[in-house]
Parts: C-alpha cells; structure tokens; sequence
C-alpha cells in the first residue's frame, strides 16, 4: 500500500471549500444516514457538479448517496445497501441502478468493515467469515476464497484492503488543533485511518485542544487523519446529530416524495440545493 | 381474527420462537420483531435487546462494525431477516427481483451463519415473495459440509403462517396457520413446496395477559424507536396499565 499521510489539518471557511477538495473520480467513503454524514458538502458537491465520483458505503447509504446520484455526480457505487429507511427505497439510486446508469458493486457490511480494517492495518486484505453460497461473491472478482492456512479443508473469504482516496463526514465539534469528536460513531475512525484524505464538516470549532479532556478524548478522532474541517452550522440536516438535533423526518419523506421523479427531483436541487440560502434547515 | 391486532398476534409467534434466548438483535424497519421481543422483557425474561437503528441509548460504542463483530464471537443468540423473496431452500433475496433493484443485502451473507438462529420474517405472504427460487441469492439458507456456518434458519413467519426449518431436509414444514385462513390458501399463496402435517392447527392468539402487556408496556416501548407503528397498530386502544 502506498504511503498514507500524517496530516497538518487545514481550516476552511465553509463546505463549499471542503467540496472544493474532493475531484471528480474520487473514491468517497461516506457514512450511513444515521452516522454524520456531512450533508452540507454533499450540496455543495451538487453544486460544483462533481462529476465520475466513486461512492463507497459504510456500510450502507441513504439520502447522502441518493441525492449525489441524481444530480450526475456518480460513476460508481459500493456499498451493502442503499435505503432511505423508514422513508422507503432511494428512488434516484434504484432508477440509476436499473437503468444501467451507474454501476453498483454489491457488498455486505462486514466485508465493507473488514477491507477498511484491512486498510487501517496496512495489511492487504482481512478474512471473514460467512458469505460463501451468496451471489454476492460471484460478482466481486476482487474478493478471494482461500482455504484457511491454520487450518485445512476450510474455505474462508478475504476481503481486500480499500483506500478511500476521501473519506467525508460531519461531526459535532472540531478544535483548533484538528482533532475531531465523533463519540460513538467509531465506524467513522475506520474509514479515516484508512482513508488517503479525510474532510470534516463541523457544528462548532472549539478553542483547545480536546485530547487533553479524558472524557472527550476517547471519542476523538486525532488531527493526524484529519486532512481539513470546516465549519458547517446544521450541516447534517435533514439528517440529525445524535444529541445535538433529530433527523427531520417530515422533509426526509418530502425528498421520497419528490424524488420518485425525475421532474420532482429536479424541482427539490432547485428549492433545497442549488439555491444557497436555503440549503441548510431555516429551524 | 381474533379480538386482537394482527401485528400482535405476530408479535406473540416472534416471542414463542425467540424463547430462552439470551441476546436478541433486531435490524432496522422491524417494529414486530421488536414487539415481541418487547413482550419477552414485559414478562420479566432478562432478554437483551439490541436495536440496531435504536435513536438513543443505542447499544453499540464501537461503530456499526460492532453487531457484526458481535455475532461472529458467537454473542447474538436470534437474528432476524426477510426478503423481497424467499425460496423453499431459505435462500434470500433483497438485491433485485422482478427487474426491480432493491436496496441490497445489507448484513445478511454474514449474519445468516454466524448467528446462533435466524428467524425469518416477512409479513406478505404471496407466491411474489415465497418464490421456487430466488432471483438472487444475498444470503444461502444452507451451506454445504466444511463450510463454517454456526447458524441458519429456525423459522419463517408470515402474515398467514408459521414454517419451521428442517436442516436435513433443507425444506420448510408448515407449522400452524394463523386464524381466518386455510391450508389451500396457505398452498395458492406459497409458491415452493412444503412438508407439512395432515392435520395443521391453527396460531395460538394472544392470551389475556400478553393483550395487556402488548398494550401496556410493550406498546410504551415500541412507541419510542416505531412511533409509526405504535399509532397504527394501538391507536384505537385504550393504554393498558
């Protein structure tokens, strides 16, 4: 694996800047609804017209992929699934999907876990269990089959290692050194240990240093991974920050409404995207 | 049916099948699973309970990595899946069916052998889902000899019955029809073939007592993770105590 970079965390002033970061062709790691995930830039990439991006899921995605998939900025996704939960299926990613408009390289979670584990380890691949019998290991020629070197007679999966070549997600707090807290959402260390860049969009930058807090430092996420952040008030939104604000499940189902279209989703990147003023929630 | 919900009658079957299980993980979009399970713990059982998608207090502190992890120590006693379709050899599908892509497999290719049992669920009962064979397999039902598997299938609970799962004979036996159905609907409606006894009972209802619970405590539980579901399914019932 190439080398991967011990990072000087940059400050930039909005996430139009940290969508400025990410090029077209891009293999983006993005976290599931529930997890971060830094709507605020993904508008922002909507309206730089991000173009051929590689999305990876981890291990799932939802809104966040769907509205990058219906805006053209999609060459490619992997990922285990693509859902808007309880607001139903993820109309732009399914159409895209049955018409051939985009390729999707299905997975299953714990592989998806386990390649980048394989990757925050520098080792190239990881095994796992389970999985053999699904089709899913007939259309992933990168996934091997071995027979279990400590053993005999045991076929088991690997998993190779991935290298996002960006990792992107939103976090609660940011500080002035770079590190950042993510609290439970450990999935979200993974992918930026084993991610070539990691781009940060915030709720607060605090003054300090909060590896020096025992409490807050366990769920910190160091500066050394962190390769920008910036600051993006409500930048989940409509996807919520665990402590902080709830999903905004009234315009979640909204967006499945309007998206069942291409018309309607057009109408919702004209009302909620590309207008700036009113992509982030008026609440 | 009876003088109760379908949903809680379903709730009832989870809870039977989940039994003396001592670790219980339940996926997103489950609020029946999630019922039963409810029911377990109404009854003083000391059931854990994961939600996976649970909005506080979830139980994880390692990522979503963590389930995963967890069941393949060996930790997670039931698991439960559906399927957009579902074969006579518990294979399942959620990929794409009928030239329509679904959202795709989530955690099933490997949460179908690693936990201790899988208990298969899926409300619609119809030959569209329990088809002869799946379109595409997300996760086997049965894995050949030499292939790690420590789990599979237990049972397949629909809206109109319930099956249980006979590894040696890798098929389904039809094990009792819920009440307001027949075993020649339960054949027009299932479209792989099944074992099945001469005489079929009926799913045992809800007792009393698991009525009061389920509208009680279990309802207050359910209400915090599916506020949906608790409305639909108990909002013309007075709250029991």
């Amino acid at each position: 694996m190439d080398r991967l970079p011990a990072n000087a965390t940059r400050f930039d002033a909005d996430a139009e800047a940290l969508a400025e970061r990410i090029p077209d062709g891009a293999l983006l790691a993005l976290p599931p609804d529930y997890s971060l995930p830094a709507m605020a830039v993904v508008r922002a990439l909507v309206r730089r017209r991000a173009r051929n991006l590689r999305l990876l899921g981890v291990p799932v995605l939802g809104m966040c992929a769907d509205l990058l998939i219906g805006a053209g900025c999609v060459a490619e996704i992997e990922t285990s699934a693509v859902s808007l939960g309880e607001a139903g299926l993820a109309p732009r990613f399914t159409e895209a999907a049955e018409r051939g408009e985009i390729t999707v390289r299905d997975a299953t979670c714990p592989m998806i876990h386990a390649a980048l584990q394989a990757a925050e380890k520098g080792v190239p691949f990881m095994p796992l269990r389970g999985v053999l019998g699904s089709d899913l290991v007939a259309g992933r020629p990168d996934w091997k089959v071995i027979d279990n070197p400590m053993g005999h007679g045991d076929p088991i999966l690997l998993a190779p290692a991935i290298s996002p070549d960006v990792a992107l997600f939103h976090a609660r707090w940011a500080d002035r050194s770079g590190n950042v807290w993510l609290g439970r959402r450990r999935e979200l260390m993974t992918i930026a240990h084993a991610a070539k860049a990691t781009l940060v969009s915030c709720e607060a930058l605090r003054e300090g240093d909060m590896l020096e807090d025992e409490l807050l430092a366990p769920g910190v996420l160091a500066s050394v991974y962190v390769s920008a952040v910036a600051e993006a008030p409500h930048g989940a939104w409509p996807l919520g920050v665990a402590g902080a604000y709830p999903v905004d499940d009234a315009h979640l189902a909204a967006y499945a409404r309007a998206a069942k279209t291409r018309e309607g989703f057009a109408r919702y990147l004209d009302e909620w995207v590309l207008t700036p003023r009113k992509s982030f929630s008026p609440a | 049916m009876g003088p109760y919900a379908k949903e809680e009658l379903l709730a009832c079957v989870i809870a039977r099948l989940v039994g003396d299980a001592a670790h219980v993980a339940v996926g997103a979009a489950s609020p029946i699973p999630a019922a039963g399970c409810a029911l377990l713990r109404a009854r003083g059982l000391p059931l854990r309970v994961s939600l996976l998608h649970k909005r506080s207090a979830n139980p994880f502190t390692d990522g979503s990595r963590e389930l995963f992890d967890l069941a393949g120590q060996g930790r997670i006693d039931v698991f439960f899946l559906g399927g957009a379709q579902i074969d006579g050899e518990a294979n399942i599908n959620l990929v794409r069916a009928e030239g329509k892509r679904l959202p795709g497999s989530f955690g099933s290719a490997f949460m179908y052998f690693a936990a201790a049992r899988t208990i298969l669920f899926r409300e619609e009962h119809s030959r569209r889902v329990l088809v002869p064979r799946v379109e595409f397999v997300s996760a086997p039902g049965w894995s050949p000899p030499g292939v790690w598997r420590r789990g599979g299938p237990q049972a397949l609970v629909t809206g109109k019955a319930v099956f249980s799962w006979h590894r040696e004979r890798r098929r389904f036996r039809l094990e009792s029809i819920h009440p307001g159905y027949d075993l020649g609907e339960i054949r027009a409606s299932t479209g792989f073939e099944f074992d099945c006894a001469a005489e079929v009972p009926a799913t045992i209802g809800p007792t009393s007592e698991e009525i009061t619970m389920l509208r009680g405590p279990v309802r207050r539980e359910i209400a915090l993770n599916y506020p949906e579901f608790a409305r639909r399914v108990w909002a013309q019932q007075p709250e029991a105590a």
